[in-house]
């Protein structure tokens, strides 16, 4: 057990999720005769969520401050409109486009970020109103109708990568992607037990590290596989590359930097953070700010992929990203939560509703069953917290009879106040 | 005389264990019909466990002892049940909703009805009478958060009054209110007793306490050291002190031998407001000084303000600042935040560790760098093999009990848990570092253990100020003491004329020795 725990580190959580994931990925397969792990509907099932992945990114460092943000729907659709406007209109370029989005985003980010971290109004109400505000505006501005985009903004929401270099039978690009992401892993895998030898911390054992690069490596080249062999013209999607460097951005942000430890600390405790000296307003100022500008990009990609800006666009898209993100693992309360984990949370509900569009499972019952799936995470997460730990592992063999393991045994509060220390 | 009068109640050989912690061991009181009878004792000593045990908090069964209430044996099994009897408790922090009016306040979970639904004019009339009983003349629609804590303190009497209370068991009652709204809460007990109603009160007003009482129960240390009958046996505050300090001092201290030097530190005419409550001083005009390699005690009771001081020194932290000065090196400096004050040398370690001091979702080797987290980074980028290392190095040093630093803050015990603190303020390297109640909750062991730390850091050149409701820890841990009452300094001593006796005197009689 030990073994299995050290495989897949210490977030227990995220190994549940993980396993659900490919729980999920199996049965789909099985179910509908091997049509979800096709070229074409893997490509689709990234072209078609990553703007939800990437509102998840921002939305779990809102929550891990403690806060939520409702209105990334309608702050992704007027950023839409506005940029499909400002391009037909000015006949800005594409990427001047992309400015203004961009700029917008962090506008209407500070704006709100004013009022929930210097006014002290909670952000469930402030981002409440927004979500009526630029929804409003959107269709204010677009006058309720649809505003289509040029060919050349269409490539960051529908674009792939090239062909180039010799005729392989396969994209050569995506081949490289994927090979550079396996030397990755191999690399960084290297490097930590180096490092854990050179620190003197547990090692873990040799097959431990094998297997774990076997499992991870093989999953990419087959993901590599997939993405390289689909119909002519489609290869790796552009969306998906600018999600993978938003992933590598703030999953570093958020665990290795003064600000994301800052995100962590207030969110944890907010008191406890301020008295240590972090700036807790700035924080909080920062973190809705962020949501907003990926909300603004999440609503580019969207419009690119549509070929135009409607008033209707990311309606619903904040459930979606906060379901995501608890789903990941993320803590009600604040505190807890990675960008990493919320990007498996978002897969599964991705992979659900494709798996159950797939099996031709109406939308009735696939929210009934998405429902079920988000409750159930959350259940178990405040189960874990009532029992003092977060073991997935330890969990299912005490339904399997085994014994805990001793060092995740139940925490002894009161064996603390009686101890006398030698 | 109160002797003379039947008793009323009966505590008989209570005693109350917590996991692991004998609170209350045998303990006894009388309360006589018509008297006042007062219970003191240190923080910690028992007193509200016992008042707990007599208002149901704890009910029939988690403790051992008798109950006798009005000749007849009681077996509370909630706080309703102990209100049904006649005895109502009023704590310190008020039972109001804050937002409801008097009279909704008053017959808050009691309201007259008629058929089911409330009589309000019934309810508003007999609210009005009440309000008379307790001398307090408002408005009885007025929203409760709209008139001043004494008179809210009046509501609460008026809401026990109208349970048809027998014994009224005040906790604190006057720890919140100005000179004038204590006297008149003090003749109302006083004219209440007159009616037949019976009180027991807990304060650390010992002036007050001589003042109204008929009879003082000393408890220490969780047992019953004896019950004075105030007019008979001529008691006055010196023989309440000595009875409830009456403890020796035992070496429960590291050996030292203090190396001190100049002032450094000195803070000048210190005053600040209350943070809700826009015309109450929580500090008044307090100036103090810290040499360098010194340990300064802070003596106070609860509510005295010392924390309310620390944190408002520590980056305004706390209040709403007034005036003063901070002169550190000869050099006047404003420090308007923590981040500032942390810059200019300063740590503060926080009285209440859960809430206040640590992210219980941390590990060690995060909250050991959570206040200096610019050491370990370039360019904002955190070093991880840093951290590491130097959360390492503090385990060593201090000893910290943990399998690793990886380990949860939230498992550890609560002198590891303060070890890991302390850390984390060593790791910014402070000049001052004030400790707030750094050994509350924590065994006898790791006590001295944090001790051994304190005096090293002071060995090291730097000022310690400690801040303890445990005036032995004051006494053998300090250089100096410094006695607060009422958000105001009252006096110093050196350690060699300090004794619980001359603290307790300067931390309760303000007025006196001021």
């Amino acid at each position: 057990m030990n073994a299995i725990k050290q495989l897949f580190g210490g977030n227990t959580r995220q190994f549940g999720m993980i396993f659900a994931l490919v729980a999920l990925v199996l049965f789909f397969q099985w179910k509908t005769g091997g049509v979800i792990l096709t070229p074409d509907n893997v490509i689709n099932l990234i072209n078609g969520y990553s703007y939800i992945l990437i509102l998840a990114i921002g939305m779990v460092l809102v929550i891990i401050a403690g806060h939520i943000d409702l209105s990334v729907g309608s702050v992704a659709a007027f950023v839409g409109i506005v940029v499909a406007l400002t391009m037909r209109d000015w006949g800005l370029p594409w990427y001047m486009g992309i400015v203004v989005g961009l700029v917008l985003g962090a506008l209407i980010g500070a704006w709100q970020g004013f009022f929930v971290a210097y006014v002290g109004i909670p952000a469930f109400i402030v981002t409440l109103a927004g979500m009526l505000l630029f929804r409003g505006a959107n269709q204010y501005f677009g006058k309720s109708l649809t505003v289509p985009v040029s060919t050349d903004f269409q490539y960051i929401g529908a674009g792939y990568l090239p062909e180039i270099g010799p005729d392989t039978g396969y994209n050569n690009l995506t081949l490289l992607l994927g090979f550079i992401v396996v030397a990755a892993l191999i690399w960084g895998e290297l490097r930590s037990h180096r490092k854990a030898v050179a620190l003197g911390a547990d090692v873990k054992p040799l097959w431990v590290t094998i297997v774990k690069l076997v499992v991870l490596c093989g999953v990419v080249l087959y993901a590599t596989y997939l993405f390289a062999t689909g119909r002519p013209g489609t290869s790796f999607p552009i969306p998906g590359i600018i999600l993978g460097v938003l992933v590598l951005a703030y999953g570093f942000i958020s665990a290795r930097t003064t600000l994301g430890r800052h995100v962590y600390a207030v969110g944890g405790n907010r008191h406890a953070a301020a008295l240590s000296g972090v700036k807790s307003k700035r924080t909080d100022f920062l973190v809705i700010l962020n949501m907003a500008v990926l909300a603004g990009l999440a609503g580019m990609i969207f419009v690119a992929r549509s070929n135009a800006s409607g008033p209707s666009d990311g309606v619903g898209w904040e459930l979606d990203a906060i379901a995501a993100v608890f789903i990941g693992g993320a803590a009600v309360t604040g505190g807890v939560g990675t960008v990493v984990g919320s990007m498996i949370g978002g897969l599964v509900m991705a992979v659900l509703n494709n798996g159950l569009y797939l099996m031709g499972v109406g939308s009735d019952m696939s929210q009934i069953i998405k429902g079920l799936v988000l409750l159930a995470a959350v259940v178990f997460d405040v189960y874990n917290k009532s029992q003092g730990k977060a073991s997935f592992i330890g969990l299912m063999m005490k339904k399997l009879g085994g014994r805990d393991n001793p060092d995740l045994a139940v925490a002894e509060p009161l064996k603390d106040a009686v101890r006398i220390e030698s | 005389m109160p002797s003379a009068n039947p008793i009323i109640l009966q505590m008989r050989s209570i005693t109350k264990e917590f996991p692991g912690v004998k609170a209350l061991s045998d303990v006894s009181i009388t309360v006589r019909a018509s008297e006042i009878h007062s219970i003191c004792g240190e923080n910690g000593a028992g007193k509200s466990t016992l008042m707990k045990v007599l208002s149901g908090v704890y009910p029939f069964g988690s403790y051992e002892g008798e109950i006798v209430f009005q000749n007849e044996v009681c077996e509370f099994k909630d706080i309703r049940a102990s209100e049904n009897a006649g005895i109502v408790i009023i704590h310190q922090e008020l039972a109001l909703i804050p937002e409801l009016s008097i009279t909704e306040n008053i017959f808050l979970g009691n309201e007259p009805t008629r058929f089911g639904v409330i009589n309000w004019d019934e309810a508003r009339q007999r609210s009005v009478e009440l309000m008379a009983r307790v001398g307090l003349s408002e408005d009885p629609n007025t929203p409760v958060k709209e008139i001043g804590v004494g008179k809210q303190q009046l509501v609460e009497i008026a809401k026990a009054l109208n349970k048809s209370v027998k014994l009224l068991i005040l906790d604190e009652p006057t720890a919140a209110l100005n000179e004038s709204d204590s006297q008149h809460l003090l003749d109302l007990i006083r004219g209440l007793k007159g009616k037949g109603i019976s009180a027991i009160m807990i304060s650390h007003k010992l002036n007050e306490i001589e003042q109204v009482s008929d009879s003082i129960t000393i408890i220490r240390d969780g047992k019953t050291i004896e019950t004075l009958d105030v007019k008979a046996d001529g008691v006055d505050e010196d023989r309440i002190i000595k009875a409830m300090v009456g403890r020796t001092l035992e070496a429960r201290f590291p050996d030292h031998t203090p190396k001190i030097g100049e002032v450094f530190f000195e803070v000048k005419n210190w005053t600040v407001g209350h943070p809700q409550i826009a015309d109450r001083l929580v500090c008044k005009h307090s100036s103090f000084n810290v040499r360098r390699g010194e340990i300064v005690g802070f003596a106070g009771l609860m509510g005295a303000g010392r924390t309310e001081l620390a944190r408002s020194i520590f980056g305004r932290s706390y209040g709403n600042f007034k005036s003063g000065q901070i002169i550190k090196d000869g050099k006047e400096i404003t420090l308007r935040n923590v981040p500032d004050a942390i810059k200019h040398g300063l740590g503060y370690v926080t009285e209440d560790r859960k809430t206040l001091g640590l992210n219980l979702l941390d590990d060690i080797k995060t909250t050991t760098v959570s206040a200096n987290l610019n050491a370990i980074s370039t360019r904002t980028v955190v070093d991880v093999d840093k951290e590491y290392a130097v959360a390492e190095q503090y385990r060593k040093q201090l000893r910290t009990k943990a399998p690793s630093v990886d380990e949860g803050v939230s498992k550890l015990s609560g002198g590891n848990q303060q070890k890991v603190v302390l850390a984390k303020w060593m790791f910014t390297d402070p000049d001052l570092l004030i400790l707030d109640e750094p050994t509350r909750g924590i065994d006898v062991g790791a006590k001295y253990e944090i001790y051994g730390i304190i005096q090293a850091l002071a060995d090291q050149g730097k000022g310690v100020i400690v801040i303890s409701s445990e005036l032995p820890e004051l006494l053998g841990i300090s250089d100096r003491i410094y006695t607060i009452f009422e958000g105001a300094i009252t006096g110093v001593l050196n350690k060699d004329q300090a004794s619980q006796e001359s603290l307790m005197k300067r931390m309760t009689a303000a007025r006196k020795s001021a």
